[in-house]
């Protein structure tokens, strides 16, 4: 699996780029648009009694989410694209050894209404219908939500399952993952590959640099929730209180036990023997 | 509830902090009944182990009632006296379902920094710093323990409490040591340490077939409970040459199996003590590796080193061609708690270990900072404080 690390873009791995990610402005074009917005913006403001004043902030506001955006409708009717790299998508593989049987983690996995239990970041994954679903994350700071719908495109029971998200998502993103047995009878090999597709070009490049390792420990992290919750059906937690801070460890400790009880951990997998 | 908490380097105090709750369906919370300090614990107090926070209770090694259990904990019951190993184990992972608990993949819920440094986590430990999971210590009224029915023993009927509390980490520990350094029949055993792991180790390298057991300290008080109460031969390393000393009681060849109780902030009166501190001091190292080097160069060829004591980081100028050239082997590890208790509390029962004379003073959980001034400094003949929170 971990050749596809180095760029092998066979087409179930990396989402297809749509809504959001599709650009077609060049860096050097997005940063001049975003320049001169700015400076029609604010000649707009200072000339707002003399009338010419909101035509010239809505051509800067237009300029300036055209650069901030890199998505030029102009340029899409004329299929001109300026950017000179194509999309790049950010994929993340990591790896867990889980000890229960393949038939069991596959299980788990496949009712995808169990995900949030151990994926931090969703809130709620609804399945529409045999391979559709309805995913929706939390965006952190209580900012809101984001949700988007996902297609399972293959499937193979205790082998794997790979999904993507449908076209005209806020975020395209991708992801695998397969099962095998582990030697030695230590369980199931875990490999999950996920992959999100950022905006294109240099400034999409460079947010890859800085977001790969945020993902790689929430991936990674979401994995492990994933093992603890099969081999022992809990999260471990040493939340509570440790000492001073009583009011801090307090709210902490009252918002915990309400994401407890939201995610309580019963289900048919968890049949413990 | 009150509880003993660490504020900085050197810095204790008793405070009043939340009572603890159950957060996970398998945990229990202990109403505490004793709670012993651990050599361990001074790495903390000096500020050796990283990722402690100002508020941290410490204290791992302790004996208490069951005042309230989850819903998944099927095996013990409220009232049930019961004494639980310091390092936490979920029992469903292929390390812990091999008997190796302390290496537990699921009890650390920050196992991620461990594994940054380490390359893989270990198990979570009461009251040892958030690398080590960041679980509140056993210097308190109430404890919460997570895999109860994994980690709490109920003790036998008749057992008292001085006798019983160390079986939660001192006794096997030393236990461990002896089972790992492989003794056979007519080996000479030498142990580095004579603080309550090892003179557990003394006691259990006895138990597991040893011919010999030869002890190692400074501190005469020690070294008398060594010889008279474990029966060991011992060696003041201030007094003697314990190279030559040990060559001279093992015929020339070296004991067969050396066993490091010691750890990472050992003290020699060589120039390697002042090396090492130097180093240590400068950040420049983090453990002074005294003792295993020595017993790297002491132990007979095709020997075996057996390390318990803790270490933490990076060690400098390890003689790694006594050990290659000399076919050593080294076992190592924190110790595996629910693996050896059982048969321990079967051991005490029967009389055939007896740890209580470990216990020096028995204290009031008020006094907890002072008792660990006193037990640092090894004053008043200290080998043990325990602290009775309730």
């Amino acid at each position: 699996m971990l050749e596809n690390k180095s760029g092998d873009s066979s087409a179930i791995h990396i989402p297809p780029a749509t809504g959001s990610s599709i650009i077609n402005i060049g860096t050097g074009e997005r940063i001049a648009s975003v320049l001169g917005g700015l400076a029609l913006a604010s000649l707009g403001v200072r000339n707002m009694k003399k009338g010419k004043g909101i035509a010239l902030l809505l051509g800067g506001g237009y300029l300036l989410t055209r650069g901030l955006v890199g998505y030029c409708a102009v340029n899409h009717a004329l299929h001109r694209n300026t950017v000179s790299k194509n999309a790049s998508a950010i994929q993340v593989s990591r790896a867990f050894t889980i000890n229960k049987p393949r038939a069991e983690v596959y299980a788990y996995w496949r009712k995808l209404e169990n995900l949030p239990r151990f994926m931090k970041h969703l809130s709620e994954v609804k399945e529409t219908d045999a391979t559709h679903s309805h995913w929706t994350a939390v965006i952190p700071r209580g900012l809101g939500t984001v949700s988007w719908e996902a297609e399972i495109v293959e499937d193979r029971a205790d082998e794997y399952i790979f999904w993507q998200s449908l076209p005209g998502s806020t975020i395209d993103n991708a992801g695998e993952v397969t099962f095998k047995d582990a030697p030695g009878q230590r369980g199931t090999e875990v490999h999950a590959i996920i992959s999100y597709r950022l905006p294109a070009g240099d400034v999409g490049a460079l947010a890859a640099k800085l977001i790969n390792p945020v993902v790689e420990l929430l991936i990674q992290e979401d994995l492990r929730r994933f093992k603890n919750i099969l081999e022992t059906g809990e999260i471990p937690t040493a939340e509570g209180p440790s000492g001073r801070l009583q009011d801090k460890v307090r709210s902490k400790l009252k918002k915990f036990k309400q994401s407890y009880q939201h995610h309580n951990y019963e289900g048919p997998m968890l049949e413990r023997h | 509830m009150k509880a003993l908490c660490w504020n900085g380097i050197n810095d204790l105090r008793v405070e009043t902090v939340p009572d603890p709750v159950i957060l996970n369906p398998q945990d229990a919370i202990i109403r505490v009944i004793m709670s012993s300090v651990c050599g361990s614990d001074l790495h903390l107090l000096g500020g050796y182990i990283p990722t402690m926070k100002a508020g941290d209770i410490i204290g791992h090694e302790f004996i208490g009632e069951v005042v309230d259990i989850g819903k998944e904990v099927k095996k013990l019951a409220k009232g049930d006296r019961v004494v639980v190993g310091s390092i936490i184990g979920c029992g469903e992972c292929s390390y812990c379902s091999t008997g190796a608990w302390s290496l537990c993949d699921n009890s650390n819920p920050n196992a991620a920094l461990l594994e940054k440094v380490y390359g893989a986590t270990s198990a979570g430990i009461f009251g040892y710093s958030h690398a080590f999971g960041g679980y509140a210590g056993s210097h308190a009224d109430l404890i919460r323990v997570p895999f109860a029915d994994k980690g709490a023993f109920k003790i036998p009927e008749g057992l008292t409490n001085e006798k019983v509390v160390f079986a939660s980490d001192a006794l096997p520990t030393g236990y461990m040591a002896a089972d790992m350094a492989g003794i056979q029949s007519g080996d000479i055993v030498a142990v580095w340490g004579c603080g309550g792991v090892g003179l557990m180790a003394i006691q259990c390298a006895y138990l597991l077939g040893a011919e010999r057991v030869i002890a190692i300290d400074r501190i005469p008080e020690r070294l008398r409970m060594a010889n008279e109460i474990a029966h060991a031969e011992v060696l003041n390393y201030e007094q003697v040459d314990i190279q030559e000393a040990l060559k001279e009681m093992t015929g020339g060849r070296g004991p067969d199996r050396c066993i490091d109780a010691v750890g990472m902030e050992a003290h020699s009166p060589g120039i390697d003590y002042m090396y090492d501190r130097v180093k240590q001091t400068l950040r420049l190292e983090n453990d002074r590796p005294i003792v295993l080097r020595e017993a790297a160069v002491a132990c007979r060829k095709g020997g075996t080193l057996s390390v318990v004591g803790v270490y933490g980081g990076f060690i400098d100028k390890f003689p790694m061609g006594a050990v290659m050239n000399k076919a050593l082997t080294i076992r190592t590890g924190q110790m595996h708690a629910q693996k050896y208790i059982p048969k321990l509390l079967t051991h005490l029962a029967q009389n055939e270990l007896d740890p209580s004379f470990l216990l020096t003073h028995l204290w009031p959980l008020s006094r907890g900072a002072e008792g660990y001034d006193m037990f640092k400094k090894k004053k008043d003949k200290c080998l043990r404080v325990v602290f009775t929170p309730n």
